[in-house]
């Protein structure tokens, strides 16, 4: 039940608040999906550097999740999205996507299969409706359950040894497998997933269980180095793993207002992930199309560029004058010692030949121009080999 | 077999050049007489389940630009920010550091509002040093005596960037290369702990006190460096120093390099006025196009090549190169963390340096004992305890703590080091540690102690200079190493330096390497895909 006064506290408090608060020194908070997560704790080097060194966690609770259930929900999923749901075995994760009729990208998300008939999809968006009006004709039931579950990222190379310690054995736990371990009266499932490219972790639970789990975590992984990490340390992580964002890397389908805006699975990279052969599913017929015709009029590519400007928000250019495209995520990334963008291209540019960018550099209140030669390189920038060793390394 | 590139000695910058030279397409061998490789930015396990940072122990100058071209993130390297420290000060008082600017501030000002204000004044000042000076890093220095075209290129364009500056900023540049670092610090600061703690990169590896001339120059060295673009920031490498040796390593070996342990050299081979490799000890020969020494100079040219193969006027440079050694260390495996009664719970200070030297007068004197030829009874500490924040040296709940010590001169007396002399000096340090954290040295599970004799006897730096010669305004840019050979290059056709005993000088900083690959590759008429110019200053 939403309170008749709801308006006076736009952004809700996360079932984690409690604990977040406190410890969030700066009070510096950001609206995720009508709640409030911590920007930054207190140093945001710091945070990342937890991310790439021990351990941390990170509130995902307010991450959109719906729970779809019923004898067809893995034939409805297989008609949603872009992968073969059917062939996710229980108690297993995929990343995926899903399209408008059109074939342009309504978002990505991560599923889980918790039962033979049973899946959780959690989003970035929100997309009743359409889930709705998509379940016309097959035995399923869909629900939002974001305010039911408690969601909470442990990531970074120490964050098996923490689980261990808080008595939770993921040692056999392979990358996207999921398990379930009691906790106080109720359970946790922990899924390997994660949104930073290293070793990691998600953990779920119910609202009430949910500081209990989280003074759990601290209490056996503070001695291990687990700190929390509040969103921009995790955005940073996110770029140099190269993973996208809704609404920072494409815009959905679903609101975009310039219909040029948006994007196909095929001119974001996520082409890999579309099971052709898997039968009818929604947008099939546009993307046949525009993979026979190559009609893709994108590339979203991995660009390195030289120095140590980051090149957020830049405008690629072939031969320095004609606009070629345009950056959606840079940094100068810690970890790499590079400077890396998330960018998309005209599709006619999308071996990145004689590709420049133009970066305002911001030096004591001057912009300074920059045009600089970028370098077409893989994504993710950053893999490093631990994130799928398993069992998992100490450290 | 005739390599293209014979490197000896697999430090941090004789690896560094190995693997510009690898990409670039030549067959590379790097030679090491112990059977490890690392030099000074070596990890090493001397007890059980311990990793130490035996060396060196901290990173911020190694160039971020070397890290991105030789890919040694990829190849394992990371570096790890840390933050806090503190200036424990007799009586029970101190001064710590924070990475927030307020929250400095304000701890700054606990001991004086005044200097707390003057910080930022101070900040900025060195900050304009470092613009100027960071440029300079990845070029080789022009010669002002001679008049070839690219010493006059290169000297056109020092004036270009000097003529930018105003006259009180050239006067000022002056000033700062050439006094001490007291006097300079007077001018900002009256807190004496608050001088204390900013004089300590100015006195750092070398034999100079805090009242000597020329010392805030070798702050501005340690200031030069950043982690992540936070200039001045200093940083652990994730799992020891000796992470950046092995990072270098992998990166070679993927580009083809190989490297030789056990193989300590005997002698460069000279013939008509040009190198053809080495001979190892034991007899082993190695022909090569070209020789590259990662020793110092002194080690190279004096003990390694035959004098007459020397001009007369450039072995007597070599002798007077001034390499004298001013610390020691102790690299600590500790059963728990020890706890400092004046810190107040769960203070950050542990993850950063801790100080015991409250004063500059203090310092001074401890310079006084290296002076007359001893270690300083109360000596200079530079103690750290990278294991709060790296996970991957110890096991949970035990510790590694290093500690810098100043100062330790070569020889004791005039006479050479004894065991005996080192546990004393060993002793002291502990005594000093014991005497802020009451019961550590119940928490010690293993000490190594190392002075000038063990530096140069186990890593080959001549009377343990940790920089491979002083950092004094006299040894540096076109007269490091010595005048006329600032681009490498030797007498010797084909035999090149590309260790810190040439510019830019000493630390974990790789770029004496990376000038020395560019003048390699240049002279070879190479070149090399990734080599970066220097990444702009803020």
């Amino acid at each position: 039940m939403i309170p008749q006064r709801h308006y006076e506290k736009p952004l809700r408090e996360t079932p984690f608040h409690p604990r977040t608060a406190p410890l969030n020194r700066l009070q510096n908070w950001g609206a995720w999906a009508g709640y409030m997560t911590p920007s930054c704790y207190g140093d945001s080097a710091m945070e990342h550097t937890g991310i790439r060194n021990t351990a941390t966690l990170y509130d995902i609770s307010p991450m959109i999740k719906y729970r779809i259930r019923g004898p067809e929900a893995a034939d409805y999923l297989n008609r949603l999205t872009l992968r073969d749901a059917a062939r996710l075995p229980v108690g297993a994760v995929h990343y995926t996507a899903w399209t408008d009729d059109a074939g342009q990208v309504m978002d990505d998300g991560t599923l889980f299969r918790l039962g033979a008939d049973d899946f959780r999809l959690c989003c970035q968006e929100r997309h009743l409706p359409w889930l709705l009006d998509s379940a016309w004709g097959f035995d399923v039931t869909i629900g939002d359950e974001t305010d039911r579950i408690a969601g909470l990222a442990l990531q970074g190379p120490v964050s098996a040894t923490v689980l261990a310690a808080a008595g939770f054995d993921v040692s056999a736990l392979k990358p996207f497998r999921l398990a379930t371990f009691p906790l106080s009266a109720g359970e946790v499932t922990i899924s390997r997933t994660g949104f930073t490219g290293d070793l990691g972790y998600e953990l779920w639970t119910t609202p009430e269980d949910a500081l209990v789990l989280w003074d759990h975590l601290m209490a056996h992984g503070a001695p291990l180095g687990l700190v929390p990490t509040g969103t921009d340390a995790v955005m940073l992580a996110r770029t140099e793993a190269g993973f996208l964002t809704t609404n920072l890397d494409f815009i959905p389908a679903q609101q975009a207002l310039r219909e040029d805006r948006t994007r196909s699975p095929l001119e974001l990279g996520l082409g890999w992930m579309i099971a052709w052969d898997k039968g009818p599913f929604t947008g099939r017929r546009a993307l046949m199309a525009e993979r026979e015709g190559k009609t893709s009029r994108w590339a979203l590519v991995g660009l390195d560029i030289p120095g140590n400007v980051s090149a957020e928000g830049s405008i690629l250019y072939h031969g320095k004058r004609r606009e070629a495209g345009f950056v959606t995520a840079a940094c100068w990334s810690p970890t790499l010692k590079r400077n890396i963008a998330i960018a998309h291209v005209a599709a006619k540019y999308a071996d990145c030949r004689d590709l420049w960018v133009e970066i305002y550099a911001l030096r004591e209140l001057q912009y300074h121009k920059l045009m600089l030669p970028v370098t077409k390189t893989e994504r993710p920038f950053f893999a490093p080999d631990r994130r799928r060793a398993t069992p998992p390394g100490r450290f | 077999m005739t390599y293209d590139a014979v490197i000896l000695g697999a430090g941090h910058n004789g690896l560094v050049t190995a693997c510009y030279l690898a990409r670039a397409g030549m067959k590379v061998l790097v030679v090491e007489k112990n059977d490890w490789i690392g030099g000074a930015a070596v990890s090493r396990e001397l007890t059980p389940g311990f990793t130490y940072s035996n060396c060196s122990y901290v990173a911020s100058l190694f160039r971020p630009e070397i890290m991105r071209d030789l890919e040694l993130p990829r190849h394992g390297l990371q570096i790890l920010p840390y933050e806090g420290g503190a200036v424990l000060q007799e009586g029970g008082g101190y001064l710590g550091m924070f990475r927030d600017h307020d929250a400095n501030r304000r701890e700054f000002a606990r001991h004086s509002p005044r200097d707390a204000e003057a910080y930022d004044i101070y900040s900025r000042d060195v900050l304009r040093h470092c613009r100027f000076i960071r440029p300079l890093l990845l070029r080789t220095p022009p010669d002002p005596a001679r008049f070839r075209p690219r010493d006059m290129g290169e000297l056109l364009w020092i004036g270009k960037q000097v003529s930018a500056l105003s006259e009180a900023q050239i006067a000022g540049m002056v000033r700062f290369w050439t006094m001490s670092i007291s006097d300079y610090l007077d001018h900002y600061f009256e807190n004496p702990v608050i001088k204390a703690y900013l004089a300590v990169s100015a006195i750092i590896g070398t034999a100079l006190g805090p009242m000597s001339p020329g010392s805030a120059y070798v702050l501005l060295h340690h200031y030069m460096g950043d982690v992540d673009g936070n200039i001045g920031a200093w940083g652990f490498a994730r799992g020891g120093m000796g992470a950046i040796t092995r990072a270098l390593a992998s990166s070679l070996r993927s580009s083809g390099g190989e490297i030789r342990t056990g193989a300590a050299v005997e002698k460069v081979l000279v013939k008509g006025g040009r190198t053809t490799g080495v001979v190892l000890e034991g007899g082993d020969e190695i022909r090569a196009k070209r020789v590259i020494s990662n020793m110092d100079v002194k080690r190279t040219m004096l003990r390694h090549v035959d004098e007459a193969d020397l001009p007369g006027d450039y072995i007597a440079s070599v002798r007077k190169f001034k390499t004298r050694g001013s610390s020691g260390k102790l690299n600590i495996a500790l059963d728990g963390v020890p706890k400092f009664p004046a810190l107040p719970e769960g203070s950050t200070a542990l993850k950063g340096d801790l100080h015991f030297t409250d004063s500059i007068e203090k310092m001074e004197r401890a310079y006084d004992d290296w002076k007359a030829g001893h270690f300083s009874r109360d000596p200079f500490q530079d103690v750290m305890i990278p294991t709060m924040i790296d996970p991957t040296m110890t096991p949970p709940g035990k510790h590694f703590m290093s500690c810098f010590v100043q100062y330790a001169p070569p020889k004791i007396e005039g006479r050479d080091w004894t065991d005996a002399d080192r546990d004393a000096f060993g002793q002291t340090c502990l005594d000093q540690i014991e005497r802020y954290a009451p019961g550590f040295k119940n928490l010690v599970l293993h000490v190594e102690v190392r002075t000038p004799r063990e530096l140069e006897a186990e890593v080959g730096l001549t009377e343990g200079n940790i920089f491979q010669g002083e950092l004094t305004f006299d040894q540096l840019l076109f007269n490091r190493p010595v005048p006329g050979y600032a681009n490498y290059r030797t007498p010797v056709r084909d035999l090149w330096i590309c260790g810190s005993s040439t510019h830019p000088g000493g630390g974990v900083m790789g770029a004496p390497g990376r000038n020395a690959a560019a003048e390699i590759l240049r002279d070879a008429k190479l070149s090399v895909r990734d080599m970066s110019d220097a990444w702009a200053v803020l």
